[in-house]
C-alpha cells in the first residue's frame, strides 16, 4: 500500500516535473510566465485521442504525433503571439499569454465539445514485476521517461552549442545578440524543447488518467507552474524537485482522506514558499540595477 | 530667491502669454457632475418603472453596473498600481458570500421578509447597505491577508500568488460546511435564499459612489504615490514613498470594491456557487480592464458595458464568444498594448472649461509642450 | 519620525580628516557620516573602508574611474544596498535596518545616473510626490474631499510651482515628465529630490550628457541650491571642471577604496590620483 502511494506520488510528480521544465525554460529565457503551456498538454492529449480513437492508428504513431503537435503548437504560439511583443512591457506579454491559453481552451471546446474524451490505452501492459513487487506499468514508465528526459535536457543545455546559446540569451539577451547568437531561433528552440517535454507529459498524463478535456491543461499547468516556482524558476533540477514535491503533497493529502482540499494544499504550499523564500529552492535572486 | 535665471533660456513664451484660462471652481465641478449623475439615475429609474426597459433588460443593466464596479476596482491594482492580480473573482466571492450571509442572518434576526427587500423598506435598505459594507470588508481583509505577502513579489509571482489565493478561497467556500459543520456557504449546491435586493438604482448608485471614491483617492497625495510606484518603483522609494503601504492600500481598496460588487451580484442572481468565482471570472474582469485601457476608468466602464451586453445580444453565437474574447485580447496586446483608451479619462468639467475658453481641438493650441522643441534647438545651439 | 526621536543619537565616530569639514559647519553634527563602510558582492569587494563626514552646508564631490564603486556608495548611503560592514549616520541617526523611503525621510534625497522620473505623470505631480510626506491629510479626508483636502492641495500646488521656478520650469507644470527635453528631466529630478526637504542631496552624475555651457549653469545652480536651502550636497561626477569648480572637498575612489581626499587643489596635484586616472606612465 505504502509502495503504491509512493509510486503514485512519483508518477504524478514526474508529470508535473516534465511540464514544470517547460515553464522553467521559457521563463528562464524570456522571463515569461507562459500561461498557455498547460494547454499545450491538452492539445497533446487530444491528438492522442484523435489518432487512436478516431483514426484507429497504432499508439506509437499517437505518441509521435502528440509530441510533434505539441512542439509545433509551442513554437507557433511564440512566433504568432509572443515574438511581436519581445520589447513590450512584461504585463502585455503576460496578458497575451493568458489570451493564448483562453484561445486554446475555448478553441478545443468549440471543436471537440465540452465533455471529456476517453483516450484509449497506449499499451495492454498494466503491471510489471520489479523485485518481487507488482507495480503499475504506466507509473514505472512515467518515472523512467521523466528521468531520461531530464538527463537529456541537462545534457542539451550544458553540452551543446544550442544549450550554450540558450544560457547566454537567458543571461543577457542584448549581449548574446551582439555575440552573434541568433536570439530568435534560440528562443524558438527553447519553446520547441519545452513544448516537446509538455507533449511527453501529455502522453504520460493520458496514459494515467485516460481522458482529454478542454480545461485539463489549466489546473495541470497551474500546478506545474507551482512546481517550477517551488523549485526555483529557471532551474532544471529545481523543476524536477518541485514537481515531485507537489506530486507527493497531493498524493499524501489524498491518502489521508482530504482529497477535496488537495488543490488548496498545493496553492497554500506555493504561498508559503513564495513568502519564505521567493526564489524557490534552487532559484537565484534577480534584482534591478539601480 | 534673488535671481531666477533659467539654465537654458527659452525666450519667455509660456501659456500665460495667451491670458489666464478661465476655470470652473471646484464646488461647481462637483455640483455639475452630481447633477448629471442624479439626472441619469432618475431617468433610468423612470424608464424602468414606465416600462420602457423591461425586466430582463434591467437585469442585464444591473449586471453591467456590477461589472463596471469590478473593472474599475481591478483597474486600481492593474492600471494605477501596475501590478497584475489574477484573483479578483476571489475578492468578489468573499464579498458575495460575506454580504449574503450577513443579509440572510440579519433579516432573520430582525424579521425582515424577502418581500421587503423588493419593495425597499427603510430597514431592508439599511441591512443591504450594511451587507454591502460587510462584503467589502470581508474582501478587504482577504486583500490584506494576501496583499502583504504577495506585494513583496514582483510581476508574475504576484499574479500567480493571487491566482493561488483565489483558488484557495474557492476550495474553502466549496468545502467549509462539510469540514467544520457550519451552515455558511452551502458548498457545491450553492447558497440560496438570498433576497433579490439589487435594483437599478442601488447598483448604479454604487457605481457612482465607487467611481467618485476611486477618482478622489487617485487625485490626492495617496493616489500620486500609487502612480509613482507604477511609473518607477525605485525612484518612488527614493522620493520617500512608503511603497509597501501604498501597494497594500491600492490592493485593499481594489479588493473592497470588488467585495461590494460581489454583494450586488449576490442580490442580483439570488444564488451563489463557488464554481462561478473561478479563474475564468478573474480573467473576464481583467479583459475588461485591459481592453478599455489600463488606468482609464472610462475605458474600464465602457468595455465592461460592451462585454456584458454583447454576449446577451449575441446569444446565438455564445460558443464563439470566448474565442473572440481571446483573439481580441491578443490582437489588442500586439497592436495597442495600452488598451483602447490608453490612460485617457473623461472629465465633464474639462470639456465645459474648454468650451468656456473656446479651446476646441480643431483650433491650434498654444500650450507649454510646444516649447519643448524650441528648447531642444536652443540647447543644441549653445 | 517620532520613533527616531526617541532613540539616542549614535556616538559620533572620530572623523578621519576633520579639517576637511568647512569651518562654518564645525561645531554641529555632521549631516552625513559613513564609517568604515563596505560591501561585498559574492566575495568581490565593491566598496571597502569608505569614510565620510559632511558638514551641514558642504558641497563635496566623489570622482573616480568607471566601476570604481561611486554609485554603489550612493546605494549604500541611501539603504538601497545593505552594507556588509560599517555604519551610515544621517544627522547622527543610524540608518541600519531602515528602508530606502525611511532614509529619505531621515533627510537623504538623491537623483539617479540613468534618469528615473515618474514619466507618465506631469511635472507638477512629480514634485508633489516629493512633497507627499510633508502633506498630512488622511485618506478619508482626501477621498471625501473634506475642506482639509482643498486647503492642502492649494497650498502644495503653490509650493510646487515655486519650487519649479528655481529652474524656470513652471511653464512645464502640466507637461508629462517623460516628454521633457533631456536637460529639463535632469533638473526635474533634482527638484523632486528637493521637494522631500532633504538635509543632504546626492547627485549621481548631474552633468552627464550636458554641454559645457549647460554644465556651467548647473554649477551655479548647485551653489544656488545650497545657499537657498542650506543643505549639504554630495555629487558623483566625471566632469572635472564641475567637480573642481563647485566642490569644497573631493574624494577620489579607485577599486572601491578612497585613495585621496582633499580640496580640489590638493587633489589635482596628487600623484595617486593621476596614477589612478592615467596609469603609472602619467606620473612620470
Amino acid at each position: 500500500m505504502f509502495i503504491t502511494q509512493v509510486l503514485n506520488g512519483l508518477q504524478l510528480g514526474s508529470i508535473y516535473a516534465l511540464v514544470a521544465l517547460g515553464y522553467t525554460m521559457v521563463y528562464g529565457i524570456i522571463l515569461l510566465l507562459n500561461f498557455a503551456h498547460g494547454d499545450i498538454i491538452m492539445v497533446g492529449a487530444y491528438v492522442s485521442w484523435l489518432v487512436m480513437a478516431q483514426l484507429g492508428l497504432p499508439p506509437v504513431l499517437a505518441i509521435v504525433l502528440s509530441v510533434a503537435a505539441c512542439t509545433l503548437v509551442g513554437v507557433l504560439i511564440d512566433k504568432v503571439a509572443y515574438a511581436p511583443l519581445r520589447n513590450a512591457p512584461r504585463l502585455s506579454i503576460l496578458i497575451t499569454a493568458i489570451g493564448v491559453s483562453y484561445f486554446l481552451e475555448n478553441g478545443a471546446q468549440l471543436v471537440f465539445g465540452a465533455d471529456a474524451k476517453v483516450v484509449p490505452a497506449y499499451t495492454d501492459l498494466t503491471t510489471v514485476q520489479v523485485a518481487g513487487l507488482t507495480l503499475s506499468f504506466p507509473s514505472v514508465l512515467t518515472v523512467l521517461v521523466t528521468i531520461a528526459a531530464t538527463v537529456a535536457l541537462t545534457l542539451v543545455v550544458q553540452k551543446t552549442k544550442l544549450g550554450k546559446a540558450m544560457r547566454a540569451v537567458s543571461e543577457d539577451m542584448g549581449a548574446a545578440r551582439l555575440m552573434g547568437i541568433n536570439v530568435n531561433s534560440t528562443i524558438s528552440f527553447t519553446f520547441a524543447v519545452g513544448s516537446a517535454l509538455a507533449g511527453i507529459g501529455a502522453v504520460l498524463y493520458a496514459m494515467a488518467y485516460t481522458q482529454a478535456n478542454p480545461t485539463m491543461g489549466m489546473m495541470l499547468g497551474t500546478k506545474a507552474f507551482v512546481a517550477a516556482v517551488l523549485g526555483g524558476i529557471g532551474s532544471i533540477p529545481g523543476a524536477v524537485v518541485g514537481g515531485l514535491l507537489v506530486g507527493f503533497a497531493e498524493v499524501f493529502v489524498n491518502a489521508i482522506g482530504l482529497s477535496v482540499w488537495k488543490d488548496a494544499v498545493v496553492f497554500l504550499l506555493l504561498i508559503i514558499v513564495l513568502v519564505v523564500r521567493p526564489t524557490g529552492i534552487f532559484g537565484r535572486t534577480m534584482s534591478e540595477k539601480v | 530667491m534673488s535671481e531666477k535665471r533659467p539654465i537654458i533660456s527659452t525666450g519667455g513664451r509660456g501659456p500665460a502669454a495667451g491670458g489666464a484660462r478661465r476655470t470652473l471652481p471646484m464646488p461647481a465641478r462637483y455640483a455639475i457632475n452630481a447633477i448629471v449623475v442624479l439626472v441619469l439615475l432618475v431617468l433610468g429609474e423612470l424608464m424602468i418603472s414606465g416600462g420602457a426597459i423591461n425586466r430582463y433588460q434591467s437585469t442585464v443593466l444591473e449586471q453591467v453596473g456590477i461589472y463596471i464596479i469590478l473593472a474599475v476596482s481591478l483597474n486600481i491594482a492593474t492600471g494605477y498600481l501596475g501590478q497584475l492580480p489574477l484573483g479578483h473573482a476571489g475578492f468578489m466571492s468573499m464579498g458575495a458570500y460575506g454580504c449574503s450571509i450577513f443579509i440572510i442572518r440579519m433579516s432573520e434576526f430582525l424579521g425582515v421578509g424577502a418581500r421587503d427587500f423588493v419593495t425597499g423598506t427603510p430597514m431592508a435598505f439599511l441591512i443591504v447597505i450594511g451587507g454591502l459594507i460587510v462584503g467589502g470588508l470581508c474582501a478587504a481583509i482577504a486583500g490584506i491577508i494576501i496583499g502583504i505577502p504577495a506585494l513583496r513579489l514582483k510581476g508574475d509571482y504576484l499574479a500567480i500568488i493571487t491566482l493561488a489565493f483565489a483558488e484557495i478561497i474557492r476550495v474553502v467556500m466549496l468545502n467549509i460546511d462539510d469540514v467544520l459543520g457550519f451552515e455558511l456557504t452551502g458548498g457545491a449546491a450553492g447558497l440560496t435564499g438570498i433576497p433579490g435586493f439589487s435594483s437599478f438604482l442601488l447598483v448604479f448608485g454604487c457605481v457612482a459612489v465607487v467611481c467618485f471614491l476611486i477618482h478622489t483617492m487617485m487625485k490626492s497625495r495617496h493616489g500620486r504615490a500609487i502612480l509613482a510606484i507604477r511609473d518607477n518603483e525605485i525612484a518612488a522609494e527614493a522620493t520617500g514613498v512608503n511603497t509597501t503601504y501604498y501597494k497594500t492600500l491600492a490592493f485593499v481598496v481594489s479588493a473592497f470594491f470588488a467585495g461590494v460588487a460581489g454583494g450586488l451580484y449576490a442580490g442580483c442572481v439570488g444564488v451563489l456557487q463557488p464554481a462561478v468565482f473561478g479563474f475564468m471570472k478573474s480573467i473576464e474582469i481583467l479583459v475588461m480592464v485591459v481592453l478599455g485601457g489600463m488606468g482609464s476608468m472610462l475605458g474600464s466602464a465602457i468595455s465592461a458595458t460592451v462585454l456584458t451586453i454583447l454576449p446577451e445580444a449575441l446569444r446565438a453565437f455564445s460558443e464563439y464568444r470566448m474565442i473572440a474574447y481571446a483573439v481580441v485580447l491578443i490582437i489588442v496586446m500586439i497592436f495597442r498594448p495600452q488598451g483602447l483608451l490608453g490612460s485617457y479619462d473623461f472629465s465633464l468639467s474639462r470639456i465645459i472649461e474648454r468650451v468656456m475658453n473656446r479651446d476646441f481641438p480643431w483650433r491650434k493650441r498654444n500650450d507649454a509642450p510646444a516649447d519643448t522643441a524650441e528648447e531642444k534647438e536652443v540647447s543644441a545651439d549653445v | 519620525m517620532s520613533n527616531e526621536k526617541k532613540k539616542h543619537r549614535s556616538v559620533l565616530v572620530q572623523v578621519e580628516t576633520p579639517n576637511l569639514i568647512p569651518e562654518r559647519d564645525l561645531g554641529t553634527i555632521p549631516v552625513l557620516q559613513a564609517e568604515h563602510l563596505g560591501i561585498d558582492f559574492g566575495g568581490l569587494t565593491a566598496v571597502d573602508d569608505f569614510n565620510i563626514a559632511m558638514g551641514r552646508t558642504e558641497i563635496s564631490g566623489l570622482i573616480g574611474p568607471n566601476g570604481a564603486g561611486k554609485t554603489t556608495i550612493f546605494n549604500l548611503l541611501t539603504s538601497v544596498y545593505k552594507p556588509t560592514r560599517g555604519t551610515v549616520l544621517v544627522d547622527g541617526y543610524d540608518t541600519a535596518g531602515k528602508s530606502v523611503a525611511e532614509v529619505n525621510r531621515m533627510g537623504v534625497a538623491r537623483t539617479f545616473q540613468n534618469i528615473r522620473l515618474f514619466s507618465k505623470m506631469t511635472v507638477e505631480q512629480n514634485v508633489l510626490v516629493g512633497f507627499g510626506n510633508t502633506m498630512k491629510t488622511h485618506l478619508v479626508t482626501d477621498m471625501l474631499r473634506l475642506p482639509g483636502h482643498w486647503r492642502q492641495e492649494a497650498e502644495f500646488h503653490d509650493r510646487a510651482l515655486e519650487l519649479l521656478d528655481i529652474f524656470d520650469m513652471r511653464k512645464y507644470a502640466d507637461t508629462q515628465a517623460g516628454n521633457l527635453p533631456y536637460g529639463a528631466q535632469r533638473r526635474l529630478e533634482i527638484l523632486r529630490a528637493l521637494a522631500t526637504s532633504p538635509k543632504v542631496l546626492l547627485l549621481d552624475e548631474p552633468a552627464a550628457g550636458m554641454n559645457p555651457a549647460e554644465t556651467e549653469e548647473l554649477m551655479e545652480n548647485i551653489q544656488k541650491i545650497r545657499d537657498e536651502f542650506q543643505i549639504a550636497i554630495l555629487l558623483i561626477e566625471h566632469d572635472m571642471s564641475l567637480v573642481m569648480g563647485v566642490c569644497e572637498v573631493v574624494g577620489v575612489l579607485d577599486y572601491g577604496k578612497i585613495i585621496a581626499k582633499g580640496t580640489p587643489e590638493q587633489i589635482q596635484n596628487d600623484p595617486r590620483v593621476i596614477e589612478a586616472y592615467l596609469g603609472k606612465q602619467g606620473v612620470k
